[in-house]
């Protein structure tokens, strides 16, 4: 089944090698994967929809948990949150279908961010099947070429909210 | 404060600062400058005959005290040498730190000569590793490799040194602190379900510890010795977890598992709870997990969240490390009165002496061939529990856990996770470097033996008394048992029809070496071996067609074991 992992790792060369490594060393397949930096600069936001087996669904989350670069990995597959992705679709068709192909766009809010004679560029954010549908739209118009960001997920739980991440800084003489 | 210096000299700096005493490398082009300061600087560098071994001794040394293992390699084919024993360390959580050299910063990437991605390759081999391409990165993660290595679960961590690191100056500043905001460490273990974990024993009728290789990384020999004595339980200790227990004590009742006692299987089969403590429900200890502990409620106590519940759902969870957990269990029962069903507990005990008496582990001898179990009950006779015994991988191995006593942790040393051939003779190495007090005896096959000829020049050349001890069946023993078990006997592969002249062998390295094929020469041969001063090679011809029992077959349930010849029918 359709996992959705949302990870909070350190912004660091290597740390996403590590998430998806532990998924492809197990034969997994990364549906879709996201990263950008956070509020804090030195720390990252990732999401990833997987498949993987019911039953090894927790592990994965925990071994996750153990890599040193990630502060927090969190299964969001059953628990409340909003999910969105966005759409660039640049679209060829004839003259006479341009004003269908608006009306279209608006319907699935989207904005119309480049125009030439040829077509459009549109961008379009919605929950990823939504833009399934935009997608299947778009192509009996035209032409389409279209780059899909991957899927933004954030947790609805108010207990999850992570603005601050843990921080721990170990003083040496503790340490030994 | 602080100094001007090389790269090179702040990482030996960093390395003193963290009290490592001996370094098992092999150099090359972008060590060099890291070899130059060794040159006159005490740390003692151990010059092993290849990379592979560098590791497996540095494991050795850790293995042997709990410390830090140190092993180093140059760039390309020297880290990618190192990956068997850093995989090795990860599976049987062995901390050591392992340095490698990389081409100058500038080159990476370009297929420069000797480059090779170790940052990438040994991602999936290591705790953590790090890419060091600036010197002033380079203190905060050597002193970062060593306490991630050696805390929480332990295990290997690689440090990736360009060339242009080593080459550059900069100051080096003390570390004082270390910020790794990822890294969990959860060590008390939960109030509430120690507490339960308390209730749950005292209920128990016939409560089994199964006690592992955590307990011996943790230090917790003492305390899991009192909780097995506050509670009368029968104990096991898994390949790994030997001398955990005293194998002496008498609550002991061996190792569980594939080649486990037929009291220690039978009794995790019947136990109504099942106390484990720093072990992983490993497949070869668990057989057909369906069909593993059917009556048992599990306690599970582990430091690492990833293995509880991992291979069984336990009843009681506690993430915890395990001497900890066990002071404060061990606490909880001394002061709480609450009756035992000691009635059922008897019985409990009575049904597993009889399991024992049964069918105990057998030391099988012959007049006219040296048996393989013979060997290892001689060796125990010298040994009497307190000898190091190093073990390579295959039916030696199983026969010395089985048959040979271990007083204490930290002297019997195997590669459990992984089985790796070759690990026996370097492991011996870095042991009886780091204890040098020790008897050490590396037991090998005549199969891992030949992965590990190379190191005779080590162990000759720093004269270390190792008693290398060869079990020679004339096969490579254990694949050979499951083709005649499971293959129709069609032995394919496995014979090894040349070895060499063992007295030859050690004379051309310096050291006396013998071969014996006689019972009655065994117990006199292996006393001159271990009186002889230096190094000695002990090759012992035993008879070729012995198979380890009991056996649990392959997806077996654990009662289901073999116990002897006849043959079983193959199972699939
Ligand atoms: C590096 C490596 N290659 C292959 C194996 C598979 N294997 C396990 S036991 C064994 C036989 C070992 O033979 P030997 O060293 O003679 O020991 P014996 O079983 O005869 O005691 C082999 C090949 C292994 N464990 N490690
Ligand atoms: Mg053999």
């Amino acid at each position: 089944m359709m996992q959705v992992i949302s990870l909070l790792l350190e912004n660091k060369p290597g740390a996403l090698m590590r998430v998806t490594g532990l998924l492809s060393q197990r034969g997994y397949n990364i549906e879709s994967l996201t990263v950008a930096r956070t509020l804090d600069p030195e720390v990252s936001r990732m999401t990833i929809a997987v498949e993987v087996e019911t039953a090894q669904r927790q592990q994965v989350i925990k071994q996750m948990n153990k890599l040193i670069n990630v502060l927090q990995a969190t299964d969001l597959t059953e628990l409340p949150s909003v999910m969105r992705e966005l759409v660039l679709v640049r679209i060829r068709m004839p003259q006479e279908t341009r004003q269908a192909v608006l009306k279209e766009a608006e319907i699935f809010g989207g904005r119309v961010v480049d125009s030439s004679t040829e077509g459009f560029v549109i961008e379009v954010t919605a929950d990823p099947e939504k833009l399934g549908e935009f997608i299947d739209v778009m192509g009996s118009y035209g032409e389409i070429e279209v780059a899909r960001s991957g899927a933004l997920v954030i947790a609805l739980d108010p207990k999850k909210l992570k603005l601050q991440p843990p921080v721990l800084t170990k003083k040496l003489e503790e340490v030994y | 404060m602080s100094t001007l210096m090389s790269g090179a000299k702040m990482l030996l700096e960093c390395l003193v600062r963290e009290g490592v005493d001996c370094i098992f490398g092999y150099p090359g082009g972008v060590t060099l400058p890291f070899y130059d300061v060794l040159y006159d600087h005490h740390v003692r560098h151990v010059l092993v005959r290849h990379e592979e071994n560098a590791a497996f001794a540095a494991e050795g040394y850790a293995r042997a005290t709990g410390k830090v293992g140190v092993c180093c390699a140059t760039s390309g084919p020297g880290a990618t040498n190192l990956t068997t024993g850093l995989v090795d360390a990860m599976m049987d959580s062995i901390p050591i730190v392992a340095i490698t050299g990389q081409v100058t910063s500038k080159l990476i990437g370009s297929d420069a000569f000797q480059e090779a991605d170790t940052f990438g390759i040994t991602r999936p081999c290591t705790k953590h590793n790090f890419l060091v391409k600036r010197i002033d990165d380079l203190a905060q993660a050597v002193h970062e490799a060593f306490y991630i290595a050696a805390s929480g679960r332990p295990g290997p961590v690689l440090v990736d040194v360009t060339k242009d690191a080593l080459q550059a100056q900069g100051h080096y500043q003390p570390v004082t602190s270390i910020h790794l905001p990822g890294y969990k460490v959860f060590t008390e273990g939960h109030t509430g379900q120690i507490r339960r974990a308390v209730q749950m024993i005292q209920e128990s009728e016939r409560p089994l510890v199964y006690a592992g290789g955590g307990i011996i990384a943790a230090g917790a020999a003492a305390d899991l010795r009192e909780f097995v004595e506050l509670t009368d339980s029968p104990a096991v200790n898994t390949l790994m977890g030997l001398g955990g227990l005293p194998s002496e004590h008498p609550n002991f009742i061996s190792m569980p598992g594939m080649h486990g006692s037929y009291a220690a299987n039978m009794a995790m089969t019947n136990a109504d709870l099942l106390i484990a403590l720093g072990v992983r429900f490993d497949d070869r200890v668990t057989g057909r997990l369906a069909a593993f502990a059917p009556h048992a409620k599990v306690i599970h106590v582990d430091i690492d969240p990833a293995e509880i519940g991992k291979n069984r759902a336990p009843d009681v969870p506690i993430v915890g490390d395990v001497k900890r957990v066990l002071a404060k269990i061990n606490k909880l029962l001394a002061e709480d009165k609450t009756a035992v069903p000691a009635a059922a507990r008897r019985a409990w005990w009575r049904q597993i002496r009889e399991w024992k008496a049964e069918h105990p582990l057998q030391v099988v001898t012959s007049d006219t061939e040296i048996k393989p179990q013979h060997l290892m009950a001689e060796i125990d006779r010298l040994s009497n529990g307190q000898a190091i015994v190093t073990s390579d991988v295959g039916q030696h191995q199983m026969w010395a856990a089985q048959l040979i006593r271990f007083a204490e942790p930290r002297l019997w040393l195997n590669s459990g996770g992984l089985g790796s051939m070759g690990f026996g003779l370097p492991a011996a190495i870095g042991a009886q470097f780091a204890r040098p007090d020790k008897l050490v005896f590396s037991l090998v096959g005549d199969g891992g033996f030949q992965m590990s000829i190379p190191e005779l020049a080590t162990v000759a050349s720093y004269g270390l008394p190792i008693k290398i001890v060869c079990m020679n069946n004339g096969y490579l023993g254990m694949v050979r048992q499951w083709q005649t078990l499971f293959y129709n006997d069609r032995l394919s592969a496995v014979e090894l029809d040349c070895f060499p002249d063992a007295e030859k062998l050690a004379a051309a390295y310096g050291f006396k070496g013998k071969t014996i094929d006689k019972p009655w020469e065994l117990a006199p041969a292996l006393e001159e071996a271990v009186k002889a001063p230096g190094p000695y090679l002990l090759n012992v011809k035993v008879s070729p067609f012995e198979c380890v029992y009991p056996m649990v077959p392959a997806g077996g349930a654990i009662h289901e074991m073999v116990l002897g010849p006849p043959q079983p029918v193959a199972v699939p």
